[in-house]
């Protein structure tokens, strides 16, 4: 019998999708049951009293949590965010209601122990609901009360060798896809990068400095598995220079009908013949491609990374040689100005480990926007208050045409008004006395 | 250092009576010669001897002296 009536969330059960609101309702359903004999640390009602003040919330159309507190572990200034019922009396099992957050394994591989004994640690210290996982990629581990927050990081690190993710104005926990563990268009070792900047920079991500929050996510091709360039303040995505590899012979299979394009995605429905005029060369963005019945031919100069061919073909098309990565900046979401997407800052840089170069550029950026950074401003917004050009000037990035989205539209990009004669004002009725309309 | 640990318990300890949390920015603003870094490892240096600690919203990062402003025994934890 349910602690509460929930007719708003019942609804939201109803559709073909999974719904939390169930989860959340086996959630309760084992804890009362507790079949393993737990001595429960916080009130084992916590998923009913969860899915009570939520009802109230959807009724009322307004939240019943306070925002943020001082809960944390000790020297840690990330990783936990506290949270408070404001009716504590009504639902008294999420009074005190924290989240934390521990950093998900690169390219979330996870053996099931490792699972199973989160969920222990959780089941015994938590409310047993966990997100797997937060927008950031953290797990995350929803409602515990102060005092099991201690208990919980030392067995997370102790027993677990895990540590807390990010939150706050710190480096927040970075995210990569699964890279060269399972993708052959990966360009560099994702996994690692994140892994060596993760151990790099334990003191961003523990010791808030930022002015607000600070994202690096790493995507090995320019599919983009982790959106890196779309949530991160610090997209590190991988490019190639050289050409990309076609066999000839492969092309002829596929147009043959011998291979199944997307490797025999899509395959639910019949879509008719491979065409590859229609399919792939006409679909190119920059129209860079020719098929001339027998001989596929790209001009790498005007290819603009956008896989589709790669993706299409990917038996007769691989990605080139001479790899690395290109870096964007300053993506967000929508909380001031808008969301933007990243902004293109580094065409090409090296991927070796230990990945100096790419540290240069993202320190340069940090000296930068901790000093001119507004309280509460993530780069991307510095970076729209004080111009791209002042961002190419702090990491001494020459500016080029692919800075800007349509070269010859913005010359300005290229110079300072300082070295303009005049600058950028100039006198228009004395230009008139020269010039006829 | 200890000097610059002064300047930090002075200056909130002056702003005591209107706020109890602040912002990064606002130390950094206390040191015109240090650069943000350097401010840092004052205040985590405050922090691990329990002198400041931390508020977060979970967005944003604010640091107090301990024990100043509303602390989680208010909230009905002990």
């Amino acid at each position: 019998m349910a602690k509460y009536e929930t007719p708003l969330l019942d609804q939201l059960e109803s559709g073909p999708w999974p719904s939390f609101v169930s989860d959340i309702k086996q959630e309760a359903a084992a804890r009362a049951a507790n079949p393993k004999g737990l001595d429960y640390q916080i009130p084992v009602d916590a998923p009913e009293d969860l899915l009570g003040v939520m009802e109230l919330s959807y009724r009322d159309k307004e939240t019943h949590w306070k925002h943020g507190g001082i809960v944390g572990v000790f020297g840690y200034g990330g990783g936990v965010i506290g949270r408070y019922c404001d009716q504590p009396e009504m639902f008294p099992g999420v009074a005190h209601f924290h989240t934390i957050r521990v950093a998900q394994p690169a390219g979330k591989y996870y053996s099931t122990k490792f699972l199973r004994d989160l969920c222990d640690i959780w089941d015994l210290r938590g409310s047993g609901i966990t997100n797997m996982h937060g927008s950031t990629g953290d797990i995350v581990l929803l409602g515990t009360q102060t005092v099991q927050l201690e208990e919980i990081f030392h067995e997370l690190t102790h027993k677990m060798n895990v540590d807390l993710g990010g939150s706050g104005s710190n480096l927040r926990t970075p995210e990569a896809c699964l890279g060269q563990s399972r993708c052959e268009f990966a360009c560099y070792n994702t996994q690692d990068m994140c892994y060596q900047l993760t151990m790099d920079y334990q003191d961003e991500l523990h010791r808030p400095a930022f002015p607000y929050k600070f994202k690096f996510k790493f995507d090995g091709c320019p599919n983009g598995c982790v959106c890196a360039m779309a949530r991160s303040d610090f997209a590190v995505v991988g490019t190639w220079k050289d050409d990309i590899k076609i066999d000839q012979e492969k092309v002829k299979a596929y147009v043959a009908g011998e291979i199944a394009p997307n490797a025999g995605a899509h395959a639910g429905r019949d879509w008719g013949k491979f065409d590859i005029e229609k399919e792939v060369v006409g679909r190119c963005p920059t129209q860079c491609m020719k098929w001339d019945g027998s001989k596929l031919s790209i001009k790498t100069a005007d290819c603009v990374r956008c896989m589709h061919c790669i993706n299409t073909m990917p038996q007769a098309l691989r990605i080139g040689d001479e790899r690395g990565a290109s870096i964007l900046v300053g993506a967000k979401a929508p909380v001031v100005d808008g969301a933007q997407m990243g902004s293109l800052l580094v065409p090409f840089i090296s991927c070796e480990a230990p990945y100096d170069e790419v540290k240069e550029v993202i320190e340069k950026i940090w000296d930068w926007w901790m000093e001119e950074g507004k309280n509460r401003e993530r780069v991307g917004e510095t970076m729209k208050r004080l111009s791209f050009q002042k961002l190419l000037e702090v990491t001494d990035t020459p500016p080029m045409p692919c800075h800007v989205s349509t070269p010859r539209t913005n010359p300005f990009i290229f110079f300072k008004e300082d070295e303009v004669p005049g600058g950028w004002q100039r006198d228009l009725a004395d230009y008139r006395k020269r010039h006829q309309r | 250092m200890a000097d610059d640990k002064d300047i930090v318990i002075e200056f909130l300890k002056s702003k005591s009576a209107a706020k109890s949390k602040f912002y990064f920015n606002d130390f950094t603003a206390l040191f015109p010669d240090k650069g943000p870094r350097e401010v840092k490892k004052i205040l985590t240096k405050l922090v691990n001897e329990e002198v400041l600690e931390f508020w977060s919203s979970g967005s944003t990062t604010m640091y107090g002296l301990k024990g100043a402003g509303k602390q989680s025994a208010a909230e009905g934890e002990n």
